[in-house]
């Protein structure tokens, strides 16, 4: 290459021009696999940690419903029952909210309308959860007490009369704080996530999708409808399943109003608990014994291993979607 | 008969359309309302005193205010959330410049995608994980302001890694090709050319980084622990502006409370005003 140059300094700088260049990639590539190390680390040491529990009851702790550490009873299926139902509420509140938002900002709404709109729902991710609890204790739940749960109530009981089926939902006295407001609360905080993923999945439809059905006559609603949401619903998904792993793992806002209760709630107004509830309120009161401790690590390893296998699925899905549409990083040679 | 079915589609597009908005505007009610009762019920504690004064312990004595202040609280959380950033930062960019700038290979690619699912972890778990390494070490510091910024760490990298990634990627390939056509070395291209244009991004994931740990708790209760001095060496447990809300929080003492309202009134105004600021600067570059 350079060698050909005559002075020896010259030389000496290819060299070590050379030695900085590999030095510099070696550190960042160090630093890179650092990062899987850390996550290989991560799961590798709550696995250590569940060893006691792992090791004398397997995966039947999941099942099981009793939970009283004191007296090494050490069922998780509470926990579980309890992040289920709060991440379906979740869901089922935020996923159209999400979508219509998602829809709006990017499909019908013009750009000034949709840009600081958009900025305002993208604030609701950045407000730290133990703030949604505070609010949802002096805010929320007393709304739900009063105005939200008696309604609600109300109508089960004539659900109940005509479908004579007696599903627990709406029954039960009402607290205010509980799995029903939990849900609510974590609606709130998934929407962002949700409506902006879906915002992005919806904006990597090429053009001459949208150009076809307007070119054929159809409306905007019309045009979303045939031609935008049926090309983006992988994405939709994805950003779905994104917003669910951001339910299960929701710590501080839920733990605020649930309630805490270690039971399988009796309906949705009854408090309970979910796996990260557990661990943030119980944790340094109830684990006590090797055992104890070791429950709790394994909650800690099952929510752990949920959320990883949710944001594997769902970023597959969104990554190949981001690819597909021709966004993925200006370096694509 | 034609006129009428195409005006019922065009009313039902707008029904649609507004609908749509209807769903905007139920989303941004309870941002507006956390905003409000922040501002309503923060402002009446906040005051320079606030930010200074230690912590009440809203126990209130005749004629001495039970108000105090979240002095300890906030500086706990400057130091311990700086040692996080120090850790985090350089080890995020770093690995961040090589995911764009060397990683285009099926490694890379790896690392690229499972830093992506880390940043979904939930912190609650990564503080359990924090806690039960330093127990396997040294059990002594487990409930520690180092330990606690280890956790916040292991939350920021994560981040930081993605959004320098995303960054540096959007830096056209044609600064790359004129720096090593003047014959600049690879690793000069990527620290002056490359990480200087797209230094806004990458300054613009630090602050996310830095904000979420400033807020964060979960991982903080099993890791930090909590003290009443705020923080009082790297050893020992240290309490922060996050766990104080939420112990205040639920508190019975309406002086507690508002102190929670405050500290969170401080926090929503600290991160509006970063957010406003990186916007702004963002815009002003890109666009």
């Amino acid at each position: 290459m350079l060698r050909s140059t005559r002075t020896p300094g010259r030389t000496l700088s290819v060299r070590l021009r050379r030695l900085f260049d590999l030095s510099f990639l070696g550190l960042t590539f160090a630093v890179a696999l650092g990062i899987l190390a850390l996550l290989t680390a991560f799961v590798l040491v709550l696995v250590h940690g569940a060893q006691l529990t792992i090791a004398r009851y397997g995966i039947s702790l999941l099942g099981n419903p009793n939970w009283a550490p004191s007296l090494n009873q050490l069922g998780l299926l509470p926990f579980i029952v309890g992040t289920l139902l709060t991440s379906v509420i979740a869901l089922i509140i935020a996923i159209p909210l999400s979508l219509g938002i998602a829809i709006f900002l990017s499909e019908l709404a013009p750009r000034w309308i949709s840009e600081p709109f958009g900025y305002l729902v993208e604030l609701l991710a950045a407000i730290p959860s133990v703030i949604y609890g505070l609010w949802g204790i002096f805010i929320l739940v007393p709304f739900m007490r009063t105005d939200v749960q008696p309604v609600l109530r109300s109508w089960n009981l004539s659900a109940n009369k005509t479908f004579h089926v007696n599903i627990p939902l709406f029954t039960g006295p009402i607290f205010g704080f509980g799995v029903f407001t939990a849900g609510v609360i974590l609606a709130i905080m998934i929407i962002p996530t949700i409506s902006a993923i879906s915002r992005e999945a919806l904006k990597a439809v090429p053009q001459p999708q949208r150009e076809a059905a307007l070119g054929l006559g159809a409306t905007g609603w019309e045009t979303t409808r045939i031609s935008v949401l049926s090309y983006a619903r992988i994405g939709i998904v994805g950003a779905v399943i994104l917003g669910l792993g951001r339910a299960i793992g929701e710590t501080m806002a839920v733990t605020m109003v649930i309630g805490n209760a270690d039971v399988i709630p009796a309906s949705l107004f009854a408090p309970g608990q979910t796996i990260a509830s557990l661990i943030a309120n119980d944790f340094l009161s109830e684990a006590s014994s090797p055992l104890a401790t070791s429950a709790f690590i394994e909650a800690a390893l099952v929510l752990l291993l949920i959320t990883l296998a949710i944001n594997v699925g769902a970023r597959a899905l969104v990554w190949r979607l981001v690819a597909q549409g021709g966004g993925g990083g200006a370096n694509e040679v | 008969m034609k006129f009428n079915r195409d005006g019922r589609r065009r009313i039902f597009n707008w029904v649609v359309a507004g609908l749509c908005f209807l769903c905007v505007i139920a989303a941004l009610v309870p941002l507006l309302s956390i905003i409000y009762t922040a501002f309503v019920n923060g402002a009446r504690v906040l005051s320079f005193n606030f930010l200074v004064a230690p912590l009440s312990f809203g126990v209130c004595a005749p004629n001495v205010s039970c108000y105090g202040g979240i002095g300890p609280a906030l500086a706990a959380t400057l130091i311990v959330v700086g040692v996080a950033s120090a850790m985090s930062l350089p080890a995020g960019i770093l690995a961040g410049i090589y995911l764009s700038e060397y990683g285009k290979h099926p490694l890379g690619r790896s690392i690229s995608f499972f830093t992506d699912v880390m940043t979904g972890s939930p912190s609650i778990v990564v503080g359990l994980f924090v806690y039960a390494m330093f127990v396997y070490f040294d059990r002594a510091i487990a409930f520690s302001a180092l330990s606690g910024s280890v956790a916040l760490a292991v939350i920021m990298i994560p981040i930081v890694t993605r959004t320098t990634e995303e960054g540096l990627r959007l830096v056209p390939n044609t600064l790359r090709e004129g720096a090593y056509a003047l014959g600049i070395p690879r690793y000069r291209t990527v620290l002056q050319v490359v990480l200087s244009s797209g230094r806004g991004v990458v300054i613009t994931g630090a602050i996310l980084a830095v904000m979420r740990a400033a807020g964060e708790v979960a991982p903080l209760l099993l890791t930090a622990f909590w003290s009443d001095r705020g923080f009082t060496g790297l050893t020992q447990p240290a309490g922060l502006l996050g766990p104080l809300i939420f112990m205040d929080a639920t508190s019975p003492s309406p002086a507690l409370v508002a102190t929670a309202w405050g500290a969170s009134l401080i926090l929503i105004l600290l991160m509006l005003g970063i957010s406003l600021t990186a916007r702004i600067a963002l815009r002003k570059r890109f666009g």
